[in-house]
């Protein structure tokens, strides 16, 4: 979808911002929204760049930084982190040698750590982009990095 | 599209909210019409006049799913009387750490909630309705849509539904990763396309809500459970649970137990049953330690309280909170310590900044429980510092979120004192 597009999709209502920026942030391969599109959404949607950038600035899943194709969120609230998060997530960091909020080298991961995902009973879990992973371990970790590589490779 | 296997637990003699999850296709909308769907819609729109349904919920006792227990019925009478445009908004953000149920709802169910929401604007006077779900929730997000979308083609939804007269239609929003969205008022301002900050109160939402006009902000379970409340009636309704928590809830057993799900159980049920017959015990036949129930927001309680009964008064009594239903088991070897370090970093990191109280407190806890494990000299005792903040921070925060800091620290502290003041010594 390009921007003309999700445009098209929906009404210049102010309370369809947030579903326009999540269309945009989806489709243009950056995961992430630049400030040329906020004016044009702002434009849009005869509101002032800065209340754009600012609802833009308020919410975790938003970015005006590019991302990696792939963003992993690593849930850190007291039930995951209670079955282990807090090493998965150093395990992450190590194997991905990224820091939080840091891409890899080749664009492919973003990491980021999460509050509770909502689904708790399969702790320690993670999503990356929409697909939610539970009960992990560091080899489960390490075979998901793996088959998404791979994926990429064949892409 | 399921992407994760949740383990529901049922007893099918309580089972309201949860009746028709995993055993329906929440694809089809035939399936739940086979299961008796829609037709407490039916005998409203045809024999109930609006405010024989809000007395009827009323009645019932119903009180707010979303943490705070609220009678429903009293919630929908302040907005009955008022004129002009109203609505009615789901608040399906769902963030409270250990709570999943509103998901499984909608993704299980998610007609049962749209009727809900349709006999609620019908009982107030609405005829738009939004369910704000969060980001994280895609799989909630695309069945919903799916649902509300037949609903409209086979006539629920729209105008003149059944011939009555009324009309209502629905809308889905999204939120984008804010836990403080899910304060009714921030979830109003996020739904406007604004930063999630929470509006001062009064004017409550049901008076001044979305665009300033009367809203109904109710929680996913609650509204599910109208249905069943207008077909049954109010009566069958308050034969289960206590007299004061009428009905059921639906829990979520977390952590270190054997069996780790959601169970929908009678108010009143104990954290025993909970735990050992639906949770199946201690994973390596551990003992217990604690429980921290309610969330983030929720309170840490020691293994001489198993039998407790979960209901709001029984709660209350103990100067505990049910709030969205979690119950999270931990296990001997547990340090309560960092567990309580895990619950301040997230009130830190979801704290919305916009009162001060809440934005220094929270990093100022944080900072001293740090001093304490790492034996840095403080001056004065280090818990009662963290005690008075703490409850300057209950007295002084624009929200609820910044109010909460003191539920898990002051539990932790009475029932665990010896542990927590021996850290890094
Ligand atoms: C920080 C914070 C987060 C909240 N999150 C939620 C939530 O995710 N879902 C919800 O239904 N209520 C949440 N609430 C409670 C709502 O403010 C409100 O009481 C509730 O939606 C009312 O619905 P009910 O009467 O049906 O319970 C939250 C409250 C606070 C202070
Ligand atoms: S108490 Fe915290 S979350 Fe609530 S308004 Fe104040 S800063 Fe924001
Ligand atoms: S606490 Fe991690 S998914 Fe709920």
């Amino acid at each position: 979808m390009n921007i003309g597009e999700v445009f098209n999709k929906y009404e210049p209502k102010k309370e369809n911002l947030l579903l326009i920026l999540h269309d945009i942030q989806g489709s243009n391969g950056t995961q992430s929204i630049d400030e040329e599109t906020l004016k044009k959404v702002a434009e849009y949607l005869d509101m002032s760049l800065s209340q754009v950038y600012g609802v833009v600035s308020f919410y975790t899943m938003y970015s005006t930084k590019p991302r990696g194709k792939y963003i992993i969120r690593i849930c850190q609230s007291p039930t995951c982190h209670l079955m282990g998060s807090k090493s998965l997530l150093e395990h992450l960091k190590e194997t991905l040698k990224i820091d939080v909020n840091e891409t890899t080298h080749d664009k492919m991961f973003t990491l980021e750590t999460s509050s509770c995902l909502g689904v708790c009973s399969e702790a320690p879990a993670m999503m990356i982009n929409d697909t939610v992973y539970g009960n992990l371990t560091e080899e489960k970790v390490n075979s998901i990095l793996e088959k998404l590589r791979s994926n990429h490779e064949n892409d | 599209m399921k992407t994760i296997n949740d383990n529901i637990m049922l007893d099918s003699k309580y089972a309201i909210v949860l009746e028709n999850v995993g055993k329906i296709d929440p694809m089809k909308i035939s399936d739940y019409i086979e299961n008796n769907g829609y037709e407490a819609l039916r005998k409203a729109l045809s024999d109930m006049k609006p405010n024989e349904v809000v007395e009827s919920v009323k009645k019932s006792g119903l009180r707010g799913r979303g943490g705070a227990g609220f009678p429903t019925g009293l919630k929908w009478s302040i907005t009955v009387p008022l004129k002009g445009e109203k609505f009615i908004l789901c608040n399906a953000d769902e963030g409270e750490p250990g709570t999943f149920k509103d998901r499984l709802i909608m993704e299980g169910d998610p007609h049962k909630l749209i009727e809900g929401m349709i006999l609620a604007g019908y009982a107030v006077g609405a005829h738009k309705g939004y369910i704000y779900i969060r980001g994280e929730y895609k799989n909630s997000i695309e069945t919903m849509k799916h649902a509300i979308e037949e609903a409209r083609k086979n006539g629920y939804l729209g105008e003149n539904i059944f011939n009555s007269g009324f009309s209502f239609d629905i809308k889905v929003n999204m939120g984008a990763g804010a836990y403080v969205c899910g304060e009714e008022t921030a979830l109003i301002e996020s739904l406007e396309g604004k930063r999630g900050n929470p509006r001062i109160k009064p004017p409550f939402p049901g008076i001044k809500g979305v665009w300033n006009k009367p809203t109904v902000v109710n929680n996913v379970e609650t509204l599910a459970n109208i249905p069943a409340i207008i077909d049954k009636g109010a009566e069958w309704f308050t034969s289960i649970g206590t007299e004061k928590s009428p009905g059921t809830k639906v829990f979520s057993i977390l952590g270190h137990v054997n069996n780790p799900g959601a169970v929908e159980a009678p108010f009143g049920t104990t954290l025993r049953e909970l735990i050992y017959e639906y949770g199946k015990g201690i994973k390596g036949g551990k003992e217990i330690k604690a429980v921290l129930i309610g969330g983030a927001a929720g309170v840490f309680l020691p293994k001489s309280k198993l039998n407790l009964k979960m209901d709001y008064e029984t709660l209350k009594e103990n100067n505990a909170v049910l709030g969205s239903g979690a119950i999270l088991v931990m296990d001997e070897d547990t340090d309560i310590f960092d567990m309580l370090v895990n619950v301040m970093e997230f009130f830190k990191e979801e704290s919305c900044g916009q009162c001060s109280p809440c934005r220094i407190g929270n990093p100022m806890i944080l900072n001293i429980l740090d001093k304490i494990k790492r034996k840095k000299d403080l001056k004065g005792n280090k818990w009662e510092i963290i005690l008075k903040t703490a409850s300057a921070m209950k007295e002084t925060s624009l929200c609820a979120l910044g109010q909460s800091a003191i539920m898990p620290i002051s539990s932790a502290y009475t029932y665990f004192k010896d542990e927590l003041e021996n850290q890094g010594e």
